[in-house]
């Protein structure tokens, strides 16, 4: 029974993992291989597609664009959802469910249905095609998300903890930030790793905020799909290194997912 | 547990995130809404046009065959994600250096931007090229995503699964961690069935994360944009032309933007309508903890 039991997961990852073992493969091959017929590993081993990604600026510098919008909008994310989730999961104000269920539902809005107008609001006020504008357009899923996380994570902190230091005369924002912060920091962790995740990954606004100076890789990757023919090779060499910043992530937080999913609510 | 103090200066600490989502969402939405009721010959001349946007999509076909496709792919989403999810999380191991493994290798399919998967199952699945599709022909299916609509459904809901079930599994696992020891020690004493462990032990305790991983996977199914645009385009025909691409070929490709923005309107209620609900659902349940 038990080890009958191992077979579910292990076939599982067995699953997930083809098709990265696909796109590494075709990564490795040369273009003519690739259209010549099928071909279970790389017979003529390249590096080519890779030293084309490093050396053209193009390619490199939207990994640079994607990496730097994604930073602002966890950092920003995080820093405004920890007041906010402190005051939810502490004190009851006017309107507070109201508000909650507000921010919840602006992580029910399809990209779909904000790509346009969004295009217009950061035109009008010359944000178009920079970073912070997609961090800032980033923000309007990941800020109610860190705010939910965050929440679930505080409420499972007692309250004693917050009477205790104003008791010992913390005033409150010492208090917050040297006994507090570091009580919830796999709650941060997990918080981060999600703004991270759902930042990353987002393409639809990225793309239509950006035309140039701000591309994020994977705007990129769309054109050489449509215009500069069918480099099949290219795509997937691009797309291998779309992987590593993600694997990155997860192998710092591994242990707060761990222990973290099971703290707060989420 | 005693109830939360009323203290309204709390909004301090609310506003921040209250103004930054509000300049992201309420902007853009009364956008949405004024283009919605106007009608335009460009020129940036603005005609009122009342609700006409709107009944004209609520009477369309082309928007009942989208939103068909749109609750048929979610439905199968959730009956095949959130049993094969539990599954998983329930055979993990529950701690040690393999959790770990586990729980890395399959947060890998979550943290690949949502284009890279769609291309990556683009090649995947390739007939004459791609190793699902190539062995699927040399098995003797005639499978073609590119031209045979069922394949391209297949095809995506494989790739959904593929992308996604993760997610539920993690959640489930997140549940299940929480369990002590000793409720499981308690089940053996008594003699219970791994069915009546399942039941009576693990299911209570995973109910709440279930709940989230349900509703998350509602949300983002119905939303899906990016992973059917690369791998099918929408296509063959009108076949994966799922919601939200439907809307963008209306509003991006034709340039209509009254009936895009009615239409947008109209598929946000719907998504705000059915998340109430498994909210409220949600909060019922936490309420007598």
């Amino acid at each position: 029974m038990t080890r009958l039991k191992w077979t579910v997961p292990v076939l599982y990852i067995a699953f997930m993992m083809l098709p990265i073992y696909w796109l590494l493969a075709m990564s490795f091959k040369t273009t003519n291989e690739i259209l010549g017929g099928f071909t279970l590993w790389p017979r003529e081993f390249t590096l080519d597609n890779y030293v084309k990604i490093f050396t053209d600026s193009t390619w490199y510098l939207g990994y640079v664009n994607s990496l730097t919008y994604v930073v602002v909008n966890t950092v920003l994310s995080v820093a405004v959802a920890l007041p906010a989730a402190y005051a939810f999961s502490r004190y009851r104000f006017l309107g507070d469910k109201h508000l909650f269920f507000w921010l919840l539902t602006n992580r029910m809005a399809p990209p779909a249905v904000f790509a346009l107008p969004f295009f217009q609001l950061y035109s009008a006020i010359g944000l178009f095609d920079t970073h912070i504008a997609v961090a800032l357009a980033h923000c309007l899923f990941n800020v109610p998300l860190a705010v939910w996380i965050l929440e679930g994570f505080m409420s499972s902190v007692p309250r004693e903890l917050d009477e205790m230091a104003y008791v010992d005369g913390y005033p409150f924002w010492r208090f917050f930030l040297r006994v507090f912060v570091p009580a919830i920091a796999a709650g941060i962790g997990v918080a981060a790793f999600f703004c991270f995740m759902f930042s990353w990954v987002e393409l639809l606004l990225a793309k239509t905020l950006t035309s140039v100076d701000a591309k994020p890789i994977a705007a990129t990757m769309t054109r050489t799909a449509s215009t500069s023919g069918y480099e099949l090779g290219l795509l997937a060499a691009a797309g291998s290194l779309t992987i590593i910043p993600g694997a990155f992530v997860i192998y710092f937080v591994r242990n707060y997912i761990a222990k973290g999913f099971a703290l707060g609510r989420v | 547990m005693s109830a939360k103090p009323l203290n309204q200066r709390a909004w301090w600490l609310v506003l921040p995130v209250l103004l930054l989502v509000a300049f992201n969402a309420v902007i853009p939405l009364m956008t949405v809404v004024n283009y919605s009721v106007q009608e335009t010959f460009g020129d940036n001349k603005f005609f009122f046009e009342g609700v006409k946007w709107y009944s004209e999509v609520v009477n369309s076909p082309r928007f009942h065959e989208a939103l068909k496709r749109q609750l048929l792919f979610t439905a199968i989403i959730l009956a095949l994600e959130v049993p094969l999810g539990v599954a998983i999380a329930l055979a993990m191991p529950r701690r040690g250096a393999w959790a770990s493994v586990c729980l890395v290798l399959m947060s890998m399919p979550l943290l690949i931007p949502w284009n890279v998967v769609g291309a990556m199952w683009n090649i995947f699945a390739l007939p004459d090229i791609g190793l699902l599709g190539w062995t699927l022909n040399k098995l003797g299916f005639d499978y073609n995503y590119t031209r045979q609509p069922l394949a391209a459904w297949a095809t995506l809901i494989a790739m959904d699964v593929w992308h996604w079930t993760s997610l539920v599994a993690l959640l489930a696992y997140a549940g299940l961690s929480a369990i002590p020891d000793a409720y499981y020690q308690a089940a053996k004493i008594d003699g219970a069935s791994g069915w009546a462990v399942f039941r009576h032990v693990q299911l209570p305790k995973m109910k709440h994360v279930l709940t989230i991983a349900v509703l998350l996977r509602f949300m983002d199914s119905f939303m899906i944009y990016t992973e059917p645009v690369v791998l099918t385009g929408g296509g063959p025909g009108n076949a994966t032309t799922l919601l939200s691409i439907d809307l963008v070929k209306i509003a991006l490709g034709q340039f209509d933007l009254g009936p895009a923005a009615a239409m947008s309107l109209i598929y946000f209620l719907i998504i705000l309508l059915l998340s109430w609900v498994f909210y409220r659902v949600m909060t019922l349940d936490q309420d007598p903890a």
